[in-house]
């Protein structure tokens, strides 16, 4: 298969306008000491085949399995409009709108999705987009030590453990300082997290609904680190905004989270969308593209790349961020997620997620040596303590045609019993009844 | 055009949910719960199709015409390939399902897509080793230096300096500083357009940890001298890095492992032709000389010996997780099976096709334009519009008054260190009709800045708004529609 246009005659006639003989000509700038020492790569295929190879693997992957794992990444529906107009392929092969005149959709969508995510986190200014949840939550840090001139910050045990890994990663050559506070009862540990605050810190991350599911309202802890010019930053599942506390109502200064859930497909890990929303005084310190409206030179109203005074390709070195493409085309989809759902749809969907986590919770609760912990608030994921290994219990489950959730020992030792199981919208009062059926069938075997 | 939050209607509903199926017996606690709705949009489903249509129809693409910006790589991108990344046993997996115990048999398809292309790219460089988790070509870059630093802190070195080329793209020298480097500018010789060793070897030292190349260069060059670079570099065990962004001129031509590179990323949305989406989402793969293996980050892929595919986390030396999962999924199956396509010759045409079609380029512009290095130019030739500011026509009127002859301007204003660039990029998948067009109007546009320049200023006239008062925006920072 090959993509290239041009034919034998035509090649001859350009490298005549080029004046060199042949092909090779164009390349003699690369000793033939530094030629490729190998390239031995497959012959190449039609469409056809290729397809078909692909189906192929595609039907290897365990996707049928009724899914009830979560963790931060969960299995919405996501209406067909989505697919469709994220397929114009207007917005889909172009890249950053470096020229606003002819991008003028992509900078307004952006600029609207802004807006809508400044909306349901209850904040002033978002970004254009950032890769992922976790790498949302190290910029926000990253913002924080840089506002603040500190080096310590303090992390709640109840933020996603992939994302807590991933700021160790990036900080591991920046000496920055992490205190990790505990969960007691499902909830950040207040006097852990009081205790940790001090004039030294610049940041203090927690998350809502946090890793097990619970909810919270972190305003207490806000207002105490405003009191040490701390900055306040929560990690947020978007789909809970339409009815929890935002993180403007709670007073915290950056909101970042992983918008997956807003129409964007599970994908085995991405390509996801970071997003971050921070109040106004901290917008010079924002990473990544944001979308301004302005003029024309008629006074037409229009759409521009601003601020770019922070980015790498002006201040290299001295920038924000080192972040240049980002996931567009994934704000796109949860904008036009989030303005087909609408309102009402959102609410909706929040409603019916925790309402059949809820009906689950009962459920699987009657089920003779499990446990479901119930002493804090959960919104669609919540926590259960089986009678057996959770990682084995799964593993049996999977035989039964269940994803049941995720063991909870793999990022908490001594949680080896728990497994943590997330409802969405999707599953049915059917498959509910068949999991905990399952579940009790497994776990008393 | 409205913003499509004034054209929301109250309780007008977009698309519809089931019914709930199970009892309502719990509510979210007052304490907790928002106190006003989020004002989101309440339109009907067609609204918000029209609405986006139209954007879309404010937009241009690569299938909208020639978009020949520089350094981006934006050539046709295979429709097969969206295909093959909606089927759903990929688009519905779970990424937690193979963390699950024995969870590696149920995604060994996925798992196979990814391993597979590690094993492509590490042939493609030349590197011994790749992991797939960078989430874009800076990303990559990031990962590089933190490699670079996780390498020194073992052997107990103690470095702190990069070197980069002052040519480079604006992410070399931020990457590096974010991952905690102090930065050091290596100035281009004017003369030959590339790096000089000799400017090198002066500022080379103990404290070199790295030095970042792109090779071919932002100037489209290729710096011929790169053996005696890695010489260099590694006499002070300084880690050459290859910035991948301009891997579109050399595939099968150049490796840069052959080359003792010890580093490399690749943009996989730029050679490997998966969509740009706007802006995003790329991926950034990175390669590494055996070496650096052991500190990639986790989780790695392995291939048992009974061909099944499994996830190893069993690195200790590993720079840990540097991306949620296994990298920006779909856009690597996508690349996965661009190069499965093309195979090894399609992948050398590709190449040889962008080298030809920028030079030919180049060479039909050179009466009319400054060419600042006339030579043999890789896939990527650099223009300037020297000749025509005594006109008072700056390369930004240029790129204005292409968009009114239908087409997307090339990168102008960079690389910074050439006045009035404009750096363009055709790809290969262009024809010689749509290059021969372009050069048309490049002509034209060249004459008109000598006969009427006023109207290059008033470019563009066909677009939907004309040139925007970026200060304007800069200063009102109106960036959340609060109307």
């Amino acid at each position: 298969m090959s993509y290239i246009a041009n034919t034998d005659l035509q090649r001859r006639q350009m490298l005549a306008t080029c004046g060199v003989k042949s092909i090779g000509d164009l390349f003699a700038d690369i000793p033939e000491s530094l030629r490729p020492r190998s390239f031995r790569l497959p012959q190449g295929r039609s469409e056809l085949e290729t397809f078909a190879y692909f189906e192929k693997l595609a039907n290897q992957n365990y996707s049928h399995l009724t899914c009830f794992v979560g963790g931060g990444f969960y299995d919405h529906f996501i209406p067909a409009a989505v697919d469709a107009l994220v397929s114009r392929s207007e917005f889909y092969t172009a890249y950053t709108p470096y020229q606003p005149e002819l991008s003028q959709g992509m900078l307004q969508a952006i600029y609207e999705y802004q807006t809508g995510i400044c909306r349901l986190t209850g904040l002033d200014v978002s970004n254009a987009s950032l890769y992922d949840g976790g790498t949302a939550l190290y910029e926000a840090c990253q913002m924080a030590v840089s506002a603040t001139g500190r080096r310590k910050v303090i992390m709640d045990g109840g933020v996603n453990p992939i994302y807590r890994k991933m700021l160790y990663s990036y900080t591991a050559n920046l000496s920055i300082e992490f205190v990790e506070t505990p969960v007691v009862h499902g909830q950040s540990d207040r006097n852990r997290v009081f205790e940790a605050l001090d004039g030294r810190t610049a940041a203090v991350l927690l998350q809502n609904p946090n890793f097990f599911g619970v909810i919270d309202d972190h305003s207490d802890i806000v207002k105490k680190a405003h009191e040490l010019g701390i900055i306040a930053i929560q990690s947020v599942y978007p789909v809970a905004l339409s009815l929890l506390k935002t993180p403007g109502e709670q007073g915290f200064d950056i909101a970042t989270g992983e918008g997956q859930s807003l129409g964007i497909p599970l994908s085995f890990g991405g390509p996801y969308l970071g997003f971050i929303a921070a109040k106004k005084a901290l917008v010079r310190k924002m990473p990544g593209r944001i979308v301004a409206r302005t003029v024309d030179t008629a006074g037409r109203s229009g759409f521009v790349l601003s601020l770019q005074a922070r980015e790498q390709h002006i201040r290299r070195e001295k920038a924000t961020s080192n972040i240049c493409t980002n996931e567009a085309l994934c704000a796109l989809r949860a904008h036009l997620y989030l303005s087909l759902l609408g309102r009402e749809g959102l609410k909706s969907v929040a409603q019916l997620c925790f309402d059949k986590a809820h009906y689950a919770k009962e459920r699987i609760k009657t089920i003779p040596g499990v446990k479901v912990m119930e002493s804090s608030p959960t919104f669609n994921e919540f926590t259960v303590k089986l009678p057996i290994d959770a990682g084995e219990c799964v593993g049996r489950m999977v035989e039964l045609g269940f994803a049941a959730g995720f063991p909870l020992g793999r990022y908490y030792p001594g949680m080896e019993n728990y497994l943590l199981v997330a409802v969405t919208e999707k599953r049915t009062k059917y498959e509910i009844g068949q999991l905990a059926e399952a579940l009790e069938a497994v776990t008393c075997r | 055009m409205q913003i499509i939050f004034e054209k929301s209607v109250p309780e007008r509903h977009g698309v519809s949910l089931p019914c709930s199926d199970v009892p309502a017996r719990h509510t979210v606690a007052e304490k907790y719960r928002r106190k006003t709705d989020a004002a989101l949009c309440e339109l009907s489903e067609l609204d918000v199709v029209r609405h986006f249509t139209a954007l879309s129809r404010r937009n241009y693409g690569v299938d909208t015409n020639f978009y020949p910006l520089g350094s981006c790589t934006m050539k046709y991108n295979p429709k097969i390939t969206e295909k093959i990344a909606g089927l759903t046993g990929f688009s519905a997996l779970h990424p937690l399902l193979p963390q699950l115990r024995r969870g590696g048999m149920l995604t060994q398809g996925a798992l196979a897509v990814l391993y597979e292309l590690e094993q492509l790219l590490c042939e493609i460089l030349g590197m011994d080793a790749f992991t797939v988790h960078p989430l874009a070509g800076a990303h990559g870059e990031l990962t590089g230096m933190m490699l670079i630093a996780a390498y020194h802190r073992d052997k107990g070195n103690r470095k702190t300096e990069i070197l980069i080329p002052d040519e480079a793209h604006g992410t070399n020298p931020s990457s590096a500083a974010i991952a905690g480097f102090s930065v050091r500018s290596v100035p281009t010789d004017p003369d030959t357009g590339v790096l000089d060793t000799n400017t090198l070897e002066a500022m080379i030292g103990e404290q070199t940890a790295g030095i970042m190349m792109t090779n071919p260069n932002t100037l489209g060059l290729f710096n011929p001298q790169i053996a005696r670079i890695a010489e260099l570099a590694h006499r002070y065990d300084a880690q050459l890095y290859y910035d991948g962004a301009n891997l579109n001129a050399i595939l099968g031509k150049f490796r840069p492992g052959d080359a003792d590179f010890d580093i490399v990323h690749v943009n996989l949305h730029k050679t490997f032709a998966t969509p740009h989406g706007g802006g995003g989402p790329g991926a950034g793969p990175v390669g590494v000389r055996k070496h650096l293996e052991p500190f990639l980050p986790v989780s790695r892929i392995t291939k048992r010996t009974d061909n099944t595919y499994a996830l190893n986390y069993d690195f200790p030396k590993s720079i840990g997780y540097i991306a949620p999962f296994y990298g920006n999924f779909a856009v690597c199956l996508k690349a996965y099976a661009y190069i499965l396509m093309l195979g090894g010759k399609g992948l050398i045409e590709a190449s040889e096709n962008a080298v030809l079609n920028a030079n030919y380029v180049m060479h039909s512009l050179k009466n009319d334009y400054h060419i600042p290095y006339l030579k043999t130019c890789m896939h990527e030739c650099v223009v300037s519009a020297k000749n025509q500011m005594k006109h008072g026509i700056h390369a930004i009127d240029i790129a204005k008054a292409l968009i009114d002859r239908g087409f997307h301007p090339p990168t102008v204003y960079f690389p910074l260190i050439i006045k009035e660039t404009m750096m363009i990029e055709p790809t290969e998948t262009e024809s010689k009709e749509t290059l021969d067009a372009f050069i048309i109007a490049m002509k034209e546009i060249a004459a008109a800045a000598k006969e009427t320049p006023d109207a290059l200023h008033a470019a563009p006239q066909t677009t939907p708004v004309g040139r925007l008062d970026e200060t304007k925006a800069a200063k009102d920072m109106d960036v959340n529609f609060t109307g």
